[in-house]
């Protein structure tokens, strides 16, 4: 694949360069919030990406998405609650936890289609946040107070505000290394077959449904470690993090870059995430200029970012 | 027993509440194949409406009249302004611009209205209790919303089955390039649709306000079981919605009264404590993945589609 120098290349060198030096310019000039607001973004970036691999390249649109950073997060926060805060503990916990409650969700809704694969997909993280919610002990409603952020024996330091950034870049870069391996293999392109035309994927032989399945897995153990470093970054988790508006946040997030673009889901949190917050400081509404603004969006803007930024290309 | 009973009325109070939300729901998904989230929003906008209304003219029925009217207009406004555009586009395009309509209606309903909730009294006549049995009072305007619902219920039937729009309505389900081509000005009759369901999930908002505080977001939760009833009932299905609203009703609210209790009789006390509250919330839930597992088109598939 060559590199050519499109206004789609030179944004993602340019995002990507911001990013790694972010942490310089707060040290320049402290200001903290920056490096707050952009840990979250990168997060949150995560999430959407891991959403993007099933609902832009799989055509899978989970509407129950959020419930993989719930249920990353509640493993964290629980096992921190009851003493256990070495990462090397809690983290591949995570990993097995949102694995498996992607393999039994997927392995039931991937036999639907359409609005029941939505439906179905809303109902277990309706579930998930039920479950949650009910869990006296650790909080229940009003969620989890975490003391202490995950523990990794001395190599790092996830107190230190910088250490953490970097740690959550590591994980954006691994994600996106992981995306474009998997897209662009054999795999990638089966779970891509069945979205224009699954019938036809089977006729050839692909047994489609494993694939999409792995990929829906793969989709929400991401997710889930992006809910570890949520909950490590909030020090707390509460059922509001996998309630079903924040699914279609994350979707949102998908959309607005790009759906089925690499780098799509990065630049939609950005712009999500930087534009909520410069809305809310001109206005205490800045949603009632937010919602229409999503309509205008879908309607005129199809492609995202992403699809922007590359139009003048194609002409 | 007379709890039973008591907690049965109230789950069927619940469920013809649901099918008020999921009438209109189920109209608009099974005629325009359009998926509104922003449903939940002209509920919660019928409560406002209502509460508002009722408090200027002093009437609650008034209120409520007048209440119905504006959620209609918001909801052919809503329809001519925004989501006509939206039929046609696949469902993820449904789902992003309704949301953007929840996220516009509820910072709308907060500037005008204010952060704070209303209250929507009763008059004093609504406001008492019958006796349905001997020594087993109930509240009087709880029977009303059971009795107006089975009357909006009569009256679907009628205006889908019996009259020549619901002929329209019934045949733009089924094909409407069809209808479109037949000379029949199908946008118009969208708009009407759309109108129509909107009114409903008004009237459930304002039937709803006596008994919840009005709050910015009620509508977020209960669209979501108003969904579930849809797709139980199989979409575009009025039928269906009404007996998988009952059903949903029915479950929901005796699964959470009887639940512990039941609970309490197989695991220990804490145990069941812990997962009575988490398990009788996720009942409907539970139901219709069941029941999206064994049939997958619903219990009543709209016939044609």
């Amino acid at each position: 694949m060559n590199v050519s120098l499109d206004w789609r290349n030179i944004a993602v060198i340019v995002v990507l360069a911001v990013l790694v030096a972010l942490p310089l310019y707060v040290a320049v000039t402290g200001d903290r919030f920056m490096l707050t607001l952009f840990t979250r973004i990168i997060i949150l970036a995560l999430a959407a990406m891991s959403l993007n691999l099933i609902l832009g390249y799989g055509g899978m649109m989970s509407l129950g998405h959020a419930a993989y950073l719930g249920i990353g997060g509640y493993a964290v926060g629980i096992l921190a609650h009851d003493g256990i805060t070495s990462g090397f503990v809690q983290w591949p916990i995570v990993i097995a936890v949102s694995a498996l409650f992607a393999l039994v969700v997927g392995s039931m809704c991937l036999r639907t289609r359409g609005v029941y694969f939505i439906m179905l997909t809303l109902a277990f993280a309706q579930m998930a946040y039920y479950i949650v919610a009910g869990l006296a002990r650790y909080g229940g409603d009003d969620g989890l107070t975490i003391y202490k952020r995950s523990q990794f024996a001395g190599l790092i330091d996830l107190s230190n505000k910088v250490q953490f950034y970097y740690l959550c870049l590591a994980f954006l870069f691994g994600g996106l290394y992981l995306s474009r391996r998997l897209i662009n293999s054999r795999f990638g392109m089966v779970i891509q077959g069945s979205r224009s035309n699954d019938r036809r994927m089977q006729a050839i032989g692909f047994p489609t449904f494993r694939y999409r399945l792995a990929g829906f897995v793969i989709a929400g153990t991401m997710c889930g470690l992006a809910g570890a470093l949520l909950a490590n970054h909030t020090e707390f988790v509460s059922p509001a993090m996998m309630y079903w508006t924040r699914s279609v946040d994350l979707m949102v997030m998908v959309i607005l870059g790009g759906m089925g673009s690499l780098f799509g889901p990065l630049f939609g949190a950005i712009a999500l995430l930087v534009f909520e917050e410069a809305l809310s400081q001109v206005t205490e509404y800045w949603q009632i200029i937010l919602g229409p603004l999503l309509l205008l969006v879908v309607l005129f803007a199809r492609g995202g970012i992403a699809g922007l930024l590359t139009s003048g290309r194609h002409g | 027993m007379l709890l039973f009973l008591e907690q049965c009325l109230n789950g069927l109070q619940f469920g013809l509440l649901l099918f008020l939300l999921a009438a209109g729901l189920t109209l608009v998904f099974g005629i325009m194949d359009m998926v509104n989230l922003a449903h939940g929003s002209l509920y919660m906008l019928g409560a406002y409406f209502a509460a508002t209304f009722a408090a200027l003219t002093g009437s609650f029925v008034l209120g409520a009249l007048l209440a119905l009217i504006a959620t209609l207009l918001v909801g052919m406004a809503v329809e001519l302004i925004a989501l006509r555009r939206l039929y046609g586009r696949d469902h993820l395009d449904h789902v992003l611009g309704t949301f953007g309509l929840i996220l516009f209606f509820n910072e709308l309903v907060r500037l005008i209205w204010g952060p704070a909730g209303m209250n929507l009294g009763l008059p004093p006549s609504l406001n008492t209790f019958v006796e349905i049995l001997p020594g087993v009072p109930y509240p009087t305007y709880r029977l009303v919303i059971i009795a107006v619902a089975l009357l909006v219920a009569l009256f679907l039937y009628v205006v889908v089955m019996r009259t020549r729009i619901g002929m329209l309505i019934r045949a733009g389900a089924s094909n409407r390039e069809m209808v479109g081509a037949l000379g029949i000005n199908i946008k118009l009759l969208y708009t009407f649709v759309f109108g129509l369901g909107a009114a409903l999930a008004g009237l459930a908002g304002l039937l709803q306000a006596p008994i919840l505080t009005v709050q910015i977001g009620m509508g977020e939760n209960i669209l979501i079981v108003a969904f579930v009833v849809v797709v139980i009932g199989g979409i575009g299905s009025i039928r269906g919605a009404f007996i998988a609203a009952i059903i949903v009703g029915l479950i929901d609210t005796l699964g959470r009264s009887f639940l512990p209790d039941l609970l309490r009789l197989m695991l220990s006390k804490e145990a069941a404590a812990t997962a009575a509250p988490a398990l009788s919330s996720m009942l409907i839930y539970l139901l219709m993945a069941i029941i999206l597992v064994l049939r997958p088109e619903g219990l009543f598939p709209a016939s044609g589609k």
